[in-house]
C-alpha cells in the first residue's frame, strides 16, 4: 500500500498539487486560529468572495494574471472590513457580510460584463490543485513564507490580542496595527489559495483545522501547532483519496477535515 | 522630590460630545490604597483607563511616576472588569499568570517562569488552579488568577476594575487581605474601583467620590461623608448604612 501511495507521488502534477497543498494547510492552519478564536470564521468566506470579485475584474480586463489584481481588490476588502470593524458598533461578521455581498455582487457584474463563461471561473470557484503550475505554486511558496516570516514573530503579540485587547494595550502591544497585519495576511493568503483549492472551500480551510484543533487543546500553542498538523494530515489523506477514487481533491480534502472535526467534537471532554 | 505615584491634573474626556470625565485632579502618593467610588456611568473606569494610557484626554493630563501615562507597563499589575474576556479563549491559570510576567501570551512555559508563576499563585491561594483552564474557573477562582497575574511581576502600582464584582463575600475579604498583606511587603501603590463603601472605608487611605466630576478626595472619613455622597450620587439609597457606621 506504501508503495502505491510513493508510485503517485511520481507524477509531478500530483508532487506539485501536493506541495501547493501542503502550503496552503501551513498558512491556514496557522491563520485561522486567530481568526476562529477572535470569531470571526465568516472573515475566511467573505475575503474569498472578495478575491473572486477581484479576480472576476482581472479576467475582465484581461490581464494575464487575475490573481494579482483579486490580490489587490482582497486587500481592499481585508482592510475595509477591519477599518469598519474598528470604526463602528458593528460585530466583525456584520463588517465581513456587507463586503461578501458587495464582491459577490462585483464579480458576478464582471463575469456577465465579459459574457463568456469559461473554465477560468470554474476553476476560480471550486480551484484545480491538480492542474496547478508551477508559477503557482511559486506565487504560494512566497506568500507562505511571507505569512510565516510575519505571523511567526507576531504570534505571542496577536495571541495576547486575541485573549483581551485591553490587557494587551496596557503592556504596549499595538492592537490596531496587528489586526489590520492580520487581516491584511488573511486576504493575501486566501488569494494564493483561491488557484489551489478555489473560492467556496479556502473558508473551510482557514475554519475547520482552527475549530477542531480548538475541540481538543487546553493552550493556544497547542491549539496552534495542532491546527497546523490537522490541515496538513487532511492534505495528504485527501490528495490520496482523491486519487485513488478519482473524485475532486478539493472536496476530499475538505470532506477530511469535516471528518476529523465530527470525531473531535464526539470524542472531546466538554 | 519625588513625584506622585499617579497624578491626574485637570483631565477631561469626552466621547460623543458627552463628557464622562470634567477637570478631574488629584495626586496619589506612595504606599496610599485609593478607592474610587461613584455611581454608575460616573467614569470610574474611563479614570483608570487614562491612567493606564489607553485613553488620551481631550484636556489635562495623567503622569505615572511622574512621566506620562503608558510610559511604564512594567511598573503597572492591572485587574479588568472580570466580565469583559473570553472565558472560551484556551488557556490555564498557570499561562494566564505567566502572560502577567511576559507581557506577550506565552507559547512555552521556560522553568523560571513556571516558577515565578507558582509562586505567586501560592501567594494568592490559588496553586490549585495553575493546571485548570480558564473556562472552568469560578468567579473568585478567576479573580485570584487574575490578581496573581496582576501581582507576579511585583508591581509599584496595582490597578483593579471593581475586582469584587461576581464573587461572594469570602473571596472578597480574603481579596482585600492579599491586596493589604502586598502593600505591607513591596510598599505598592493601589487604586481600586469599587461600589463597595464599606470596603472603601475600611480598607483604603483615600476615596476618590466621583461621578464625572470630582466630589471628594481624602481619607474616609472625611470624604465619605453624607453631603458629599449626597452630591455624587443624587441620593444616599443603600450608601446611607455606611456612613453611620
Amino acid at each position: 500500500m506504501i508503495e502505491g501511495l510513493a508510485e503517485i507521488l511520481t507524477f509531478p502534477f500530483m508532487q506539485r498539487a501536493m506541495i501547493a497543498g501542503l502550503l496552503v494547510a501551513l498558512m491556514a492552519g496557522l491563520l485561522g486560529v486567530f481568526i476562529v478564536q477572535r470569531g470571526l470564521s465568516f472573515l475566511g468566506h467573505g475575503l474569498a468572495h472578495a478575491a473572486f470579485g477581484g479576480a472576476a475584474l482581472g479576467l475582465l480586463i484581461g490581464v494575464s494574471q487575475p490573481l494579482w489584481v483579486a490580490l489587490v481588490f482582497t486587500l481592499a476588502a481585508a482592510l475595509g472590513i477591519a477599518f469598519v470593524h474598528e470604526r463602528t458598533r458593528l460585530s466583525g461578521d456584520t463588517a465581513v457580510g456587507i463586503f461578501t455581498a458587495v464582491s459577490v455582487a462585483l464579480g458576478v457584474l464582471f463575469i456577465g460584463l465579459r459574457r463568456d463563461y469559461g473554465v477560468d471561473v470554474w476553476s476560480l470557484l471550486f480551484g484545480s490543485i491538480l492542474g496547478i503550475g508551477a508559477q503557482e505554486l511559486i506565487i504560494i511558496a512566497s506568500v507562505t513564507i511571507l505569512t510565516l516570516l510575519v505571523l511567526v514573530p507576531l504570534w505571542s503579540r496577536l495571541a495576547y490580542a486575541t485573549f483581551d485587547n485591553e490587557l494587551a494595550q496596557t503592556d504596549g502591544v499595538r492592537v490596531r496595527l496587528l489586526e489590520y497585519v492580520l487581516f491584511a495576511l488573511a486576504a493575501v493568503a486566501i488569494v494564493a489559495s483561491v488557484s489551489v483549492i478555489g473560492v467556496v472551500l479556502i473558508a473551510a480551510y482557514v475554519v475547520i483545522p482552527a475549530a477542531t484543533a480548538r475541540l481538543l487543546s487546553r493552550s493556544l500553542f497547542r491549539m496552534t501547532a495542532l491546527s497546523i498538523a490537522i490541515g496538513l494530515f487532511s492534505t495528504v489523506v485527501g490528495l490520496f483519496g482523491s486519487f485513488l477514487l478519482d473524485v475532486p481533491s478539493g472536496s476530499t480534502i475538505i470532506l477530511t477535515q469535516a471528518a476529523l472535526f465530527l470525531l473531535a467534537a464526539v470524542l472531546a471532554p466538554r | 522630590m519625588i513625584p506622585p505615584v499617579l497624578h491626574v491634573h485637570h483631565v477631561t474626556v469626552t466621547f460623543n460630545e458627552v463628557e464622562a470625565l470634567s477637570d478631574v485632579s488629584f495626586d496619589l502618593a506612595e504606599g496610599e490604597f485609593l478607592a474610587i467610588v461613584g455611581p454608575n456611568g460616573a467614569g470610574k473606569s474611563t479614570l483608570i483607563k487614562v491612567a493606564l494610557g489607553l485613553i488620551t484626554p481631550q484636556r489635562g493630563h495623567a503622569a505615572l511616576f511622574g512621566e506620562d501615562a503608558g510610559r511604564h507597563p512594567e511598573r503597572i499589575g492591572y485587574v479588568p472588569q472580570l466580565k469583559t474576556f473570553d472565558r472560551s479563549f484556551p488557556a490555564t491559570a498557570l499561562e494566564l499568570v505567566v502572560s502577567g510576567l511576559r507581557r506577550v501570551w506565552p507559547g512555552r512555559l521556560r522553568p523560571h517562569e513556571r516558577d515565578s508563576a507558582l509562586r505567586t499563585l501560592e501567594q494568592v491561594g490559588a496553586t490549585h488552579l495553575a493546571k485548570r483552564t480558564l473556562s472552568r474557573l469560578s468567579g473568585g477562582e478567576l479573580q485570584r488568577a487574575f490578581l496573581a497575574r496582576a501581582l507576579v511581576r511585583r508591581p509599584s502600582l496595582v490597578l483593579l476594575d471593581e475586582p469584587a464584582t461576581g464573587v461572594d463575600f469570602l473571596a472578597e475579604h480574603d481579596l482585600y487581605d492579599l491586596l493589604e498583606r502586598y502593600q505591607t511587603e513591596t510598599g505598592a501603590t493601589v487604586a481600586m474601583i469599587t461600589h463597595d463603601l464599606s470596603a472603601a472605608r475600611y480598607h483604603a487611605t483615600k476615596v476618590a467620590v466621583l461621578n464625572r466630576q470630582l466630589h471628594g478626595f481624602g481619607p474616609p472619613d472625611e470624604v465619605l461623608c453624607e453631603a458629599c455622597l449626597k452630591e455624587a450620587y443624587g441620593h444616599l439609597g443603600h450608601a446611607h448604612g455606611v456612613i453611620v457606621l
